[in-house]
């Protein structure tokens, strides 16, 4: 017996900003990078403006979809790939969720995007640590991904601002 | 779409804290995990005991007697390494020139050891 499942007005916005995120992450699966990793993380623009625009829920759900409908196109689902997306989405959640009651009076988009890059290189590289590989050498990579956190969190939080000015 | 006259307005007083904070921490980041510091002596182990320390700004050939025979350790241009050893797996030879401090070299099978030593030290003690 099929259940006829009603989708809400609020499972239809999920879904279309869940394409919107999966087609900026195939966007810049195809840019080459000069560093396995490090990467401008375009899709976390569209999260950053569910967050503002719709709630922390909706931006969870935005996020976690894209990064289970991205891995099963690209090839990579339950692959180390996809343990590394997963763990950088939902270490950057959680930063989110903290951040966002940060007065907003002082911390725009620009802060919270700063902080969940961080957090998102923070959780891929202990998923890499414990799991991947397991040795303290991966420390070395750190001030690299820091730097590319900082700069492209910076342009994806401006980006967003702009995007919520509209 | 970001003219950068506007930018001052999208970055407000928190936002430049938090980046003033990720820009330490990146900087921070570099200075703890990156930092190579040039060697400026080598210690030579024999066993379990310190066998010599040389300076690495002369040049020289040292020969150390351990279990098996004779090794070769040459010092050279800021640089030391294994010359000539009596084992037969040769990694201590094949290690080549070391330069960085906290660098190490060891003849396990006779029982020689180098390690470059900077002004500061990266490892306390390595054991094997």
């Amino acid at each position: 017996m099929l259940k006829h499942f009603q989708p809400s007005l609020d499972d239809h916005r999920i879904a279309k900003l869940a394409a919107f995120a999966i087609a900026l992450h195939m966007l810049e699966a195809v840019i080459p990078s000069p560093l396995p990793g490090v990467k401008p993380g375009i899709a976390n623009i569209v999260t950053l403006y569910v967050l503002y625009q719709y709630g922390f829920a909706t931006a969870a759900w935005v996020s976690l979809l894209r990064v289970l409908a991205s891995s099963l196109l690209l090839g990579q689902f339950l692959s180390p790939g996809f343990a590394l997306s997963l763990a950088g989405a939902l270490f950057s959640l959680a930063s989110l969720a903290v951040a966002m009651h940060l007065p907003k009076k002082y911390f725009g988009p620009v802060s919270l995007s700063v902080v969940a890059a961080f957090a998102h290189v923070a959780g891929q590289l202990l998923v890499v640590r414990l799991w991947l590989i397991p040795h303290a050498g991966v420390v070395y990579l750190l001030p690299v991904f820091a730097v590319a956190a900082l700069f492209f969190g910076t342009i994806n939080g401006l980006i967003t601002a702009r995007l919520l000015k509209r | 779409m970001l003219n950068v006259k506007s930018i001052h307005k999208q970055v407000l007083l928190g936002d430049w804290l938090i980046l003033l904070l990720a820009a330490l921490l990146v900087f921070l980041s570099f200075l703890s995990f990156w930092q190579t510091a040039p060697a400026a002596k080598v210690q030579i182990s024999l066993a379990d005991k310190v066998y010599a320390t040389y300076s690495l700004n002369q040049a020289r050939e040292i020969h150390v007697r351990g279990p098996l025979g004779e090794a070769v350790i040459q010092i050279a241009k800021g640089k030391a390494r294994f010359a000539k050893a009596p084992c037969s797996s040769q990694y201590c030879v094949h290690q080549g020139w070391l330069s960085k401090a906290g660098q190490v070299a060891i003849c396990i099978p006779n029982q020689i050891g180098l390690a470059l030593v900077g002004e500061a030290q990266p490892y306390d003690t390595l054991n094997y």
